[in-house]
């Protein structure tokens, strides 16, 4: 490995002549050394194994060196020696992202924020968490609790991952419809920019002057800064909150269902769709008693005040049967709420009881065009001759269909994402995109020449250097780099390979 | 209905090519925002109408130029209507309800200034609804960015991006927006009460799981609104009302009042003398001595928390929970940004000069060497040749 840092590449080449010469990747962990805890420089690679990838762990790589500073004063000395070293730095929160967004650069140092887990402040009045980006999304919620209060996005990782991972991304969860994604739930970040300079963006009232750089922070997976605290908002947490269970003999009816439901005027708190596979597999997996016949289920959770709920949940209860629902079955207190929900939270596990192996995508639809989605993908299925399985945050639209493979069959995993790749683009097709809140990383490089054009992915480029001009922050993710565009647009999908290193 | 997006293009290119500097403008409803423009007006109003919109998805795509009375017509015939209650301002527009009004304020406007009206600390600014446009860039290339779906993080957020840059990153085109239902039913309590306690109060209900869509603190009163469904606001009503002083107010009074608060007509804002000095002002030479230029209004953006500063010359009033407050000061050549924003920091906030003033200077809450540095070059990558809105926003931008 040594080797591989020292060998000139085209890293290198950018580099301008007063660059100091880059240090051997021993001297380089010995400079980190001085200011962090030497246990958490890491430089063999069986320690720095479980960093090699994300929850994508199709894709694999690993990095010169890993580091977990623990204050944010060393933070910003590793990013000024990156800076000065001009190395790429990959930074990271727990490591459950599912678009390859935070695998290793092989010639960079993998800058973990794990370390950094305080709950700065809780202000239970003004309803912020002040928070450092190691805090896990779950932890939020559950020490704002005693006043009465919760962190709205809520993905499915909430128990492992980082509210850092979640601005990342722009984590989404089941209840964005209602609540909104991260960057609808977050007032102010500090950042250390690829320079090694610390920024606040935002403030603690609602907006700001100038631009507004924390919706351009949000959701550009780690390549225009490195965010080492954040400010959330807080929401009074529902006096109550009540969920429908509903089976349909068909992906439309269900569809109309939800449909009617946003036509008279209610905003459920979640509103999911399972395909038969999905409920199969979920109802085997938790004995949630969802019906296993049904092609179609809906989950419907409306919360609020008890009167509201009260009123809300006839009329869902009422439009469910006028749709053609062959059950329904409506939460009496807060443990069949958890049980009606252990299911649809269960899925993908589920799912992988059935396969050896999935694959979940993320495309995002109007929900008009599920119909036709899905009569689509089971096309694809049969001609790929693979199973897909489909999950559906069906209030906005976000759908992840698992596609089931065996990754010991020669070939099947390129073909897997060979169909993914056409799902993604069939999401496009129907006026939707690649990615509804698991990111682009390097997972959908490839797609993203299919939703942008050239023009609009030069213009993508030139932000990202206004912010990193030698591209070292999180490199070769999210954003294609432009001299490859036409590339793109004319690679086959199969010939990428897994494990290829970052700038793909 | 008209799509003049190939002729607004031309225009761009042309004006690259000549070297100019472009004035964008609307429904020039805002032109008392910002700094003063400078530059050759690049008209977008004509640039309008609604290009699609699907009550279930709760999505509506409209031109840059289409007039928000127009946008929030359509929305009304489903039942449905823009959360973030845009304000609309306009040089004719004469102070009342709003269906009774007629402004100039279009959807690309309000987005280009971020402006959301009373819900907006619970329903999401502007902002919050955008999920695609269109931009014409400083090369004059058509570009779209966002999507029509709720949720979509592919590429950097450029559509949210032009929230408040007062079009100095490119010319919106088309904006697509989360539309949402029309609450059931809407009720507003009044209560007197000192400005402290209410800023107390406000986050005190704010806190609460209640279908709270407006609090303002107005001239000794605290103004509460619910909006939902017709149980949850009944109840809420009943519930608030026995443990305080807090009086239901007549639904017609209530209605205009949120509707002046939002388009900045009540006689608080002072809007007609401002802007008629504005006017004024321009081609008179005795500006100094004319007693109304010397009004102005501060905006502060603020923790809603915060403790109002010390006894002031001049009148507050107190929206958004606590978290945005207005000041109305007499003498706004005596009072100077620096010690507003030193103020702000205090409210942890910051401040603007929204109105009124030395529109010739800094009117916005100074940014940090970095932030100015990552601004400027943000700016650059979008529009190289600096030919949109130039000094709008900052002196330096």
């Amino acid at each position: 490995m040594e080797d591989q840092y020292d060998n000139d590449n085209k890293q290198d080449l950018r580099l301008s002549m007063n660059q100091p010469s880059k240090p051997s990747r021993a001297e380089l962990a010995q400079r980190f050394r001085q200011f962090i805890d030497p246990q958490a420089v890491i430089e063999d690679s069986e320690t720095q194994k479980p960093y090699e990838c994300d929850g994508l762990s199709m894709y694999c790589e690993m990095p010169m060196l890993v580091v977990l500073p623990s204050t944010v004063e060393q933070v910003q000395r590793v990013m000024q020696l990156c800076h000065q070293y001009q190395l790429p730095v990959v930074a990271r929160g727990a490591g459950t992202g599912l678009c390859a967004g935070s695998m290793p650069h092989p010639d960079g140092v993998v800058l973990s924020l794990a370390k950094l887990t305080e709950i700065i402040d809780i202000d239970p009045l003004a309803r912020t968490a002040r928070l450092q980006p190691g805090v896990r999304n779950l932890a939020i919620s559950e020490a704002a609790a005693v006043h009465g209060l919760y962190y709205g996005p809520d993905p499915s990782s909430q128990i492992a991952c980082t509210i850092g991972g979640n601005v990342a991304e722009n984590s989404g969860g089941v209840h964005c419809l209602k609540y909104g994604l991260t960057v609808h739930n977050i007032l102010k970040v500090e950042m250390i920019t690829a320079e090694g300079e610390r920024v606040v963006i935002g403030s603690d009232g609602l907006d700001s002057c100038g631009i507004d750089l924390l919706a351009l922070i949000t959701g550009s997976e780690g390549l225009l800064g490195v965010v080492t605290e954040i400010t959330v908002k807080l929401l009074p947490s529902p006096e109550q909150a009540r969920v429908v269970m509903a089976a349909f003999d068909s992906v439309q009816q269900a569809a109309d269902a939800v449909g009617d439901i946003i036509s008279h005027g209610i905003i459920p708190a979640g509103l999911e769709m399972m395909d038969s596979y999905a409920i199969k597999a979920a109802e085997d997996f938790a004995q949630a008693g969802y019906p296993k016949d049904a092609q179609a289920l809906l989950l419907c959770e409306v919360d609020g005040t008890m009167e509201e709920v009260h009123e809300h949940i006839a009329l869902v209860e009422r439009l469910f049967k006028q749709f053609g629902a062959t059950s329904t079955r409506t939460s009496q207190n807060e443990a069949e709420r958890a049980l009606l929900w252990k299911g649809r939270k269960n899925a993908f596990p589920a799912v992988g009881r059935i396969s050896p192996d999935y694959y979940c995508m993320d495309g995002t639809i109007p929900r008009s065009q599920l119909a036709h989605v899905l009569s689509e993908m089971q096309r694809l299925s049969d001609h790929y001759q693979l199973r897909v399985a489909n999950v559906f945050h069906a209030g906005d639209g976000n759908l992840h269909p698992l596609i089931l493979f065996d990754a010991n069959v020669a070939g099947e995993f390129e073909k897997t994402e060979e169909f993914g790749g056409k799902i993604l683009e069939l999401c496009v097709e129907v006026g939707g995109c690649i990615t509804g809140e698991h990111g682009v990383g390097i997972e959908k490089i490839r797609q993203m020449p299919v939703q942008f054009n050239q023009q609009e992915l030069l213009q993508f480029n030139a932000i990202k250097h206004a912010f990193d001009p030698h591209e070292r922050l999180n490199p070769g993710k999210g954003i294609p780099l432009l001299k490859r565009c036409q590339e793109y647009r004319a690679l086959d999908d199969s010939s990428l390979k897994t494990n290829e290193k970052g700038a793909i | 209905m008209s799509d003049l997006k190939i002729q607004l293009r031309d225009q761009v290119l042309n004006a690259v090519s000549q070297g100019q500097q472009l004035n964008i403008i609307g429904g020039d409803s805002k032109s008392f925002m910002g700094r003063a423009a400078n530059g050759e007006p690049l008209r977008v109003s004509g640039h309008q109408g609604i290009i699609s919109y699907q009550p279930v998805e709760l999505v509506l795509t409209a031109r840059a130029g289409t007039p928000l009375h127009e946008i929030e017509a359509a929305l009304a015939e489903h039942d449905q209507m823009l959360a973030f209650e845009p304000p609309k301002f306009g040089r004719d527009f004469a102070s009342g309800v709003d269906t009774q009004c007629v402004s100039n304020s279009t959807l690309g406007g309000t987005l280009a200034t971020n402006q959301s009206g009373p819900a907006r600390p619970w329903c999401g600014s502007v902002r919050d609804h955008v999920l695609g446009l269109g931009l014409i860039n400083g090369r004059g290339e058509k570009l779209n960015f966002g999507g029509q779906v709720m949720k979509n993080v592919a590429g950097y957020d450029v559509s949210r991006l032009q929230a408040g840059a007062m079009g100095t990153l490119g010319l919106i085109t088309e904006i697509s927006l989360k539309v949402m239902p029309k609450p059931a039913v809407t009720q507003t309590l009044i209560e007197p009460m000192t400005v402290d306690h209410a800023i107390t109060v406000m986050n005190q209900y704010s806190a609460q799981s209640k279908p709270l869509s407006g609090a303002c603190w107005y001239g000794g009163s605290l103004y509460l609104r619910l909006s939902g469904a017709g149980s949850a606001v009944q109840a809420t009503v009943k519930q608030w009302t026995a443990r305080s002083d807090a009086e239901l107010m007549d639904p017609q009074s209530a209605e205009r009042f949120w509707c002046q608060l939002r388009d900045q007509t009540l006689p608080f804002f002072g809007t007609n003398s401002i802007d008629a000095v504005s006017t004024v002002a321009a081609d008179s030479a005795a500006l100094e001595s004319a007693t109304a230029y010397q009004r102005a209004l501060w905006r502060f953006s603020v923790k809603p928390t915060a403790d109002q500063p010390e006894a002031i010359n001049g009148d507050w009033l107190i929206d958004w929970g606590g978290a945005q407050r207005w000041l109305r000061t007499i003498s706004a050549a005596q009072r100077s940004m620096a010690e507003m924003e030193t103020m702000a920091v205090a409210m942890a906030g910051q401040v603007s000069l929204y109105r009124g003033g030395d529109r010739s200077d800094e009117v916005m809450h100074r940014q940090t060497s970095a932030l100015q540095a990552i601004q400027q070059r943000l700016k650059r990558s979008l529009d190289p040749s600096l030919v949109f809105n130039l000094g709008r926003l900052y002196r330096w931008m």
